[in-house]
C-alpha cells in the first residue's frame, strides 16, 4: 500500500489531505511540522511526502533539504503544498530538492489527480 | 471521485479563531526585529487563507491575501514594522474575524469596516505600485467600497502637456480619505507607437471617507476641461436611489472615448454600496452571533469522565438501596442510614461536577482586554499597559457572558479617567507608563474581580462638588469616603470634565452597577488620591445555586442570600428606638439600622412578632444596611434557584424560589428589591399623609 | 390520577367504560368540575394532573385568590382558588377539595397553573356545535373566561377558556 507522509501545521488541512488520501486507498502518517515530519521519516519509509511550506520549528523547504540528505529519501517524491505560487518560492523549493508543487486552495480531486504523476 | 470536505469546516473554523487570537496577541507584543513572532503571525494568516480557499470562503481568502502580502513583506525584511502597520494589521484581524464569523453563520458582515480596512491595507501595500493595473486586490477593494466616492478619471492624452500630473492629484485625494486606484492601460498603444509625452492611462479611483463632493471637485479644478470626470457618491444611506440615479456629477468637455472596461466596475461598486449594513442590521447580526456563542459549551474530557464515574457510583448506591427496600426489616436500619449517607455524598459530588461543566476560566472574559487597553492607549495618547492575574479562576459561563460588558466599561473608565498623561505622571514621580491590572480570585464561594489602576485616584472634592451641582446631595452633607465613591454609580453622574469618546458612550457607571447587581453581585471602590483606584467586583460563582440562610417568619420559611448578610443578632430591647413618627431603628454599635418588618412588607397574616423576642438579620444592599426581623434562624444551605416567572410572574422583593429538603417551596428574598419596596411604601405613606394634611387645611379655611 | 393520559388511551371510536366513567369518544372531551353546586368544564387536553389540596407557600402581596406556589416534581406551580377568583361559594379546604393542574401552550411558551375546585365530576364529550354562547347577563364570572355553555342532562355546564384563565394579572406590589 502506498504510504504518504503528510506534514502541515494546520490541523484542518492535515486532516483533509489525509482524509482525501485515505479515501482513495492510500495509507497516511501525519506530522504537525517539519521537525516532527523529519523524525517520522527517519523512523519509517514513505512513498510520498506532502508538506506545507510555512510551519513552525522547521519549514517545508528545510524539511525537503533534510530529507534529501537521508538515503531512504533520495528519490522519494516530495510535494510542497502551499499558497505561494510565486516563482521565487518555487525556485527555492526546487533548489531544496522538491519534486513538485500543489497550490492551495486545497482541492481533493486535484490532489489525487496530481499525485498520480509521482506515485502509484 | 468526489470527496466531501465539509466535515472539516468546524475544525477549520476553530483553528482559524485560534489563529486570529495568536495573530492578535503576537501583534500586541510585537517588538521590532522579532522575526519569529512575525513568522508565526504570517503562518496563522497563511493557514486561514489556505483553508478558506478550500472551503470557498472567498471573502476571507481575498481579504487575508492582503494581510498575508503585507506580513510577507515584513517577514522578508522588505518592510519595516511600524506602529501604523501594526495598527492596520490589528484592524485586519478584526475584519478577518468578522468575515470568518459571517462565513460560519452564513450571515452578513460589516462591509464598510472591511472595505475600509482592505483599502487601507491596499494603500499600505500599494505605495510603490500606485499605477499598477493588475493588482487584483486593489481592484477588489474598489468594488466593496462604502461611504465616499467612485471617481472615474479619463484624462485627455495631452493632459501631461499642461503640466498636470495625475499622481499629484491622487495624493491630494488620498489626503481626504483612503484612496484606492485602478489604472486602465487598455489605451496603451504598441510600444513603438508610444509618444512619450502623451498620457494613455485612465483611472478608476475609490475614495473612502467622510468627504464633501466640493472638496473632490476642487482637486480636479485645474483639469476639468481636459478630462472626463465622473463622481459617484457611495452613500450607504440611500443605496436604492443611488443605484438608479445617474452619476450626480459629470463633466465632459471633450469627446473622450468611453471606456467600457470601467463600466461594469462602477455597477459592481454600486451594487456593493446598495447592500450595506445599516446600524439595525448590524445589531441583528451581532445578536445572532451572541446566540450561537451561548448555545454550546466546550467541556474538557476530564470533566465528562468524572461525571460518568459519579453516575456510576450513584447507580451502585441506588441498586443497593432498592435491594435494601425489597425486604426491609428494622435490623437493617443502620445499613439504610449508611446507604442514604452515601446517596447524599453522591448527589453532592454529582451536583458539583455538573456545576463544574458550566465553569470556565475567566481568561475567556479577560482575553479581549490586552487589545482593548492597546486601543485605548492609542486613542487617549497615554502610555499604559495591562497586567492580568488569576486568569485561570473559574466561574459560571452565564455569569461570564454577562460580566464582560461591565468589565469593559470599568477598564475603559480606568484608562480614561484613571491613568494620567505621561508628562503628568513623570512630574509626580510615577513611572511614565500607567498600569491597569485585572485580577480574579475566589473568595468564600464568590469570585472577586479587581480592576486596578495606578492613576490619579478619585478626587473626593470634585466628586462632591459635582454631586451637589447635580442636586444629588445636600451641600452640607458629610459623607464617608465610600459614600462619596458610591456617588459615581448614581445615574447621570460622570466625573469627566467633558464626555469623551471612550467612557462617554451613553452607558454610565450606574448601568455597570445595575448589571452587576442583576447577577447577584456587588461593586466596591477603593481609591487613594494620586495613587490610583481599585474597583472590586464581587460575584456569585453561579446563577443556578445560592448559599442561603433559612429563616422563619411566622409560618413561612424564607431564604436570605448569605452574600447579603452582615450579621445576625438577638434583639436587645434597649437598643430599639422609635423615632420620627413610626420608624423603628436598631442601634448597632454606632449605626442606626432601620428595621424592616417582613410580615408587614409581604402582607403576611401572621401573629405580629414581638420585637423583643425576635432575631435581627442585618443585611446590606446598595450600601444601605437594614435589619430584617425574623422569628428564627434555621439552617444555612445551598439552594437551587428556580424562577417564579415561568409559571407566574416576577414578584417584588423575591428573587426566586427553591425547593427544600421536605419538598416544600421557599421564597428567596431579594434584598435590594425589599429595600426599595420599603422606601416606596414609606414615600407613599408620606405623600398620603401630606395630602391628608393639605385637605384638612382647606377644610379649616 | 392522570386524566389526560387516561383520555388518550381511549380508542377513537365506540363507547368504553373505564373505572365506571363512560366515554363516548367523538367530539372534544372536557373535564367537568364543581364550584359550589355549579358545573364547569375545561378542555381535557390542557389537564396536566389532578392533585389533592396541600397548603402552598404564600407569595408576598399576591391577590387573595392566588393561594401561593407548590412544588410539582421540581416545578414551581402557582395555585389559584377558582372559587375566590370567580366569587362562587365558600373557599373551604376539605378532603374532596382538589387542584386541577392545567398547562396551556402558547407559541413556544407553556404555563402551568393549579386551580382549586370543590370536586371533579365527569368527563364530557362535546360536539362544538352543541356549545352555545353564554347570555351576557353577567354572573360573577367575567365573560372573558367563558367559552360557552353546554347542556348535560338537566345541568348546564360552563366551558371555561383556559388561555384566559392562565393569564396572570399583574398585581401591584402594594395595594
Amino acid at each position: 500500500m502506498t504510504k504518504v507522509l503528510v506534514v502541515d501545521d494546520s490541523n484542518s488541512i492535515r486532516d483533509m489531505v489525509s482524509f482525501t488520501l485515505k479515501s482513495a486507498g492510500y495509507q497516511t502518517v501525519e506530522a504537525k511540522d517539519g521537525r516532527e515530519g523529519l523524525s517520522k521519516a527517519q523512523m519509517d519509509g514513505f512513498d510520498l511526502v506532502i508538506s506545507d511550506v510555512n510551519m513552525p520549528n522547521m519549514d517545508g523547504i528545510s524539511l525537503c533539504t533534510e530529507l534529501r540528505k537521508l538515503a531512504a529519501f533520495k528519490f522519494t517524491p516530495i510535494l510542497m503544498l502551499t499558497t505561494e505560487s510565486s516563482t521565487d518560492m518555487k525556485m527555492r523549493g526546487k533548489a531544496a530538492g522538491a519534486t513538485g508543487w500543489l497550490v492551495k486552495p486545497f482541492n481533493p480531486e486535484k490532489l489525487l489527480a496530481t499525485i498520480k504523476r509521482v506515485v502509484k | 471521485m468526489s470527496v466531501d470536505l465539509s466535515q472539516f469546516i468546524p475544525s477549520f473554523l476553530e483553528e482559524s479563531f485560534e489563529g486570529l487570537e495568536l495573530m492578535e496577541s503576537g501583534l500586541l507584543n510585537l517588538q521590532p526585529g522579532d522575526n519569529e513572532t512575525i513568522h508565526s503571525i504570517f503562518r496563522a494568516a497563511h493557514s486561514i487563507k489556505g483553508g478558506a480557499g478550500t472551503f470557498g470562503f472567498d471573502s476571507v481568502t481575498d481579504f487575508t491575501h492582503l494581510v498575508e502580502t503585507l506580513l510577507d513583506e515584513m517577514r522578508d525584511g522588505r518592510r519595516e514594522v511600524t506602529n501604523a502597520d501594526t495598527e492596520i494589521l490589528l484592524e485586519s484581524v478584526d475584519c478577518m474575524r468578522l468575515l470568518i464569523e459571517a462565513a460560519r453563520d452564513e450571515s452578513d458582515y460589516d462591509t464598510e469596516k472591511v472595505a475600509q480596512t482592505s483599502s487601507r491595507l491596499a494603500q499600505t501595500l500599494g505605495n510603490e505600485q500606485l499605477t499598477s493595473d493588475e493588482n487584483v486586490s486593489v481592484d477588489k477593494v474598489g468594488s466593496e467600497s462604502a461611504t465616499g466616492f467612485n471617481i472615474k478619471f479619463v484624462p485627455e492624452h495631452s493632459l501631461a502637456k499642461t503640466g498636470n500630473d495625475p499622481l499629484f492629484l491622487f495624493s491630494a485625494l488620498a489626503e481626504l480619505g483612503s484612496l484606492t486606484i485602478h489604472a486602465n492601460t487598455n489605451e496603451l498603444p504598441a510600444l513603438m507607437d508610444i509618444d512619450a509625452q502623451e498620457l494613455y492611462l485612465s483611472w478608476q479611483l475609490t475614495l473612502i471617507g467622510e468627504v464633501d463632493e466640493e472638496e473632490v471637485k476642487e482637486i480636479f479644478e485645474w483639469v476639468e476641461d481636459e478630462c472626463l470626470l465622473e463622481l459617484t457618491p457611495i452613500d450607504n444611506k440611500l443605496p436604492q436611489e443611488k443605484t438608479e440615479n445617474e452619476p450626480t456629477f459629470q463633466q465632459e468637455n471633450t469627446t473622450a472615448p468611453a471606456i467600457d472596461e470601467t463600466t461594469p466596475q462602477i455597477q459592481e461598486s454600486q451594487i456593493a454600496a446598495a447592500n450595506p449594513k445599516s446600524a439595525d442590521e448590524k445589531a441583528t447580526v451581532s445578536k445572532t452571533k451572541a446566540k450561537t456563542e451561548v448555545g454550546s459549551i466546550r467541556v474538557g474530557v476530564d470533566k465528562v469522565d468524572s461525571l460518568i464515574n459519579l453516575v456510576g457510583e450513584l447507580v451502585i448506591t441506588q441498586s443497593m438501596l432498592s435491594e435494601l427496600g425489597n425486604d426491609f426489616v428494622m435490623e437493617k436500619v443502620e445499613r439504610l442510614n449508611s446507604g442514604l449517607e452515601q446517596l447524599l455524598q453522591n448527589t453532592k459530588e454529582l451536583q458539583e461536577s455538573v456545576m463544574r461543566i458550566r465553569m470556565l476560566p475567566i481568561s475567556f472574559a479577560f482575553s479581549r482586554f490586552p487589545r482593548l487597553v492597546h486601543d485605548l492607549a492609542v486613542k487617549t495618547g497615554k502610555a499604559m499597559e495591562l497586567v492580568i492575574k488569576g486568569e485561570q479562576t473559574e466561574l459560571d459561563k452565564t455569569v461570564m457572558e454577562q460580566i464582560g460588558d461591565p468589565l469593559v466599561h470599568l477598564v475603559r473608565n480606568a484608562a480614561d479617567h484613571g491613568i494620567e498623561a505621561s508628562d503628568i505622571r513623570v512630574a509626580q514621580g510615577k513611572p511614565e507608563k500607567g498600569t491597569i491590572s485585572l485580577d480574579a480570585y475566589h473568595q468564600g464561594g464568590n469570585i472577586v474581580i479587581e480592576i486596578n489602576d495606578d492613576g490619579a485616584g478619585i478626587n473626593r472634592e470634585s466628586v462632591l462638588a459635582k454631586a451637589v451641582d447635580k442636586g444629588l446631595i445636600d451641600a452640607n452633607a458629610t459623607l464617608t469616603d465610600s459614600q462619596v465613591y458610591d456617588l459615581l454609580f448614581e445615574p447621570g453622574f460622570s466625573t469627566a470634565a467633558e464626555i469623551t469618546d471612550i467612557s462617554g458612550r451613553g452607558v454610565g457607571m450606574d448601568v455597570v452597577k445595575r448589571n452587576i447587581q442583576a447577577l447577584g453581585g456587588r461593586i466596591q471602590v477603593e481609591s487613594t488620591l494620586g495613587k490610583g483606584s481599585t474597583f472590586k467586583v464581587n460575584l456569585p460563582l453561579t446563577l443556578a445555586i445560592l448559599d442561603g440562610q433559612l429563616v422563619k417568619v411566622g409560618s413561612e420559611t424564607y431564604i436570605i442570600p448569605l452574600i447579603a448578610i452582615v450579621e445576625s443578632l438577638q434583639i436587645d430591647n434597649k437598643l430599639i428606638n422609635r423615632v420620627s413618627g413610626d420608624m423603628v431603628l436598631y442601634r448597632l454599635r454606632d449605626d442606626n439600622v432601620p428595621v424592616l418588618p417582613i410580615y408587614q412588607l409581604f402582607d403576611l397574616e401572621t401573629e405580629c412578632i414581638e420585637i423583643d423576642n425576635a432575631l435581627l438579620v442585618v443585611v446590606e444592599a446598595d450600601g444601605q444596611k437594614v435589619g430584617l426581623m425574623v422569628d428564627d434562624l434555621l439552617a444555612q444551605q445551598q439552594v437551587v434557584i428556580k424562577s417564579l416567572k415561568d409559571n407566574y410572574q416576577q414578584v417584588a422583593g423575591i428573587s426566586g424560589a427553591t425547593i427544600l429538603g421536605d419538598g416544600s417551596v421557599a421564597m428567596i428574598l431579594d434584598i435590594p428589591g425589599m429595600i426599595s419596596m420599603a422606601l416606596e411604601k414609606a414615600q407613599y405613606a408620606q405623600k398620603f399623609k401630606n395630602g391628608g394634611d393639605s385637605v384638612k387645611a382647606e377644610v379649616c379655611i | 390520577m392522570n386524566i389526560q393520559a387516561m383520555a388518550q388511551d381511549i380508542p377513537v371510536e365506540g363507547e368504553h367504560s373505564i373505572e365506571g366513567v363512560d366515554f363516548i369518544t367523538s367530539g372534544d372531551q372536557y373535564l367537568t368540575f364543581l364550584l359550589a353546586d355549579e358545573q364547569y368544564a375545561v378542555d381535557i387536553l390542557c389537564v396536566e394532573e389532578i392533585r389533592s389540596w396541600e397548603t402552598p407557600t404564600k407569595i408576598p402581596n399576591a391577590p387573595g385568590y392566588i393561594k401561593g406556589v407548590i412544588n410539582m416534581r421540581g416545578v414551581i406551580v402557582p395555585i389559584v382558588d377558582l372559587r375566590l377568583k370567580f366569587g362562587i361559594g365558600e373557599a373551604s379546604y376539605l378532603e374532596t377539595t382538589v387542584v386541577i393542574v392545567l398547562t396551556y401552550q402558547n407559541d413556544d411558551k407553556s404555563r402551568t397553573i393549579g386551580f382549586v375546585v370543590d370536586a371533579v365530576s365527569d368527563v364530557l364529550n362535546v360536539e362544538s356545535v352543541d356549545i352555545k354562547p353564554a347570555p351576557a347577563f353577567g354572573g360573577c364570572v367575567s365573560q372573558q373566561f367563558i367559552d360557552g355553555l353546554i347542556n348535560s342532562e338537566q345541568k348546564v355546564v360552563t366551558i371555561l377558556n383556559v388561555a384566559h384563565l392562565q393569564q396572570v394579572e399583574q398585581h401591584p406590589m402594594n395595594s
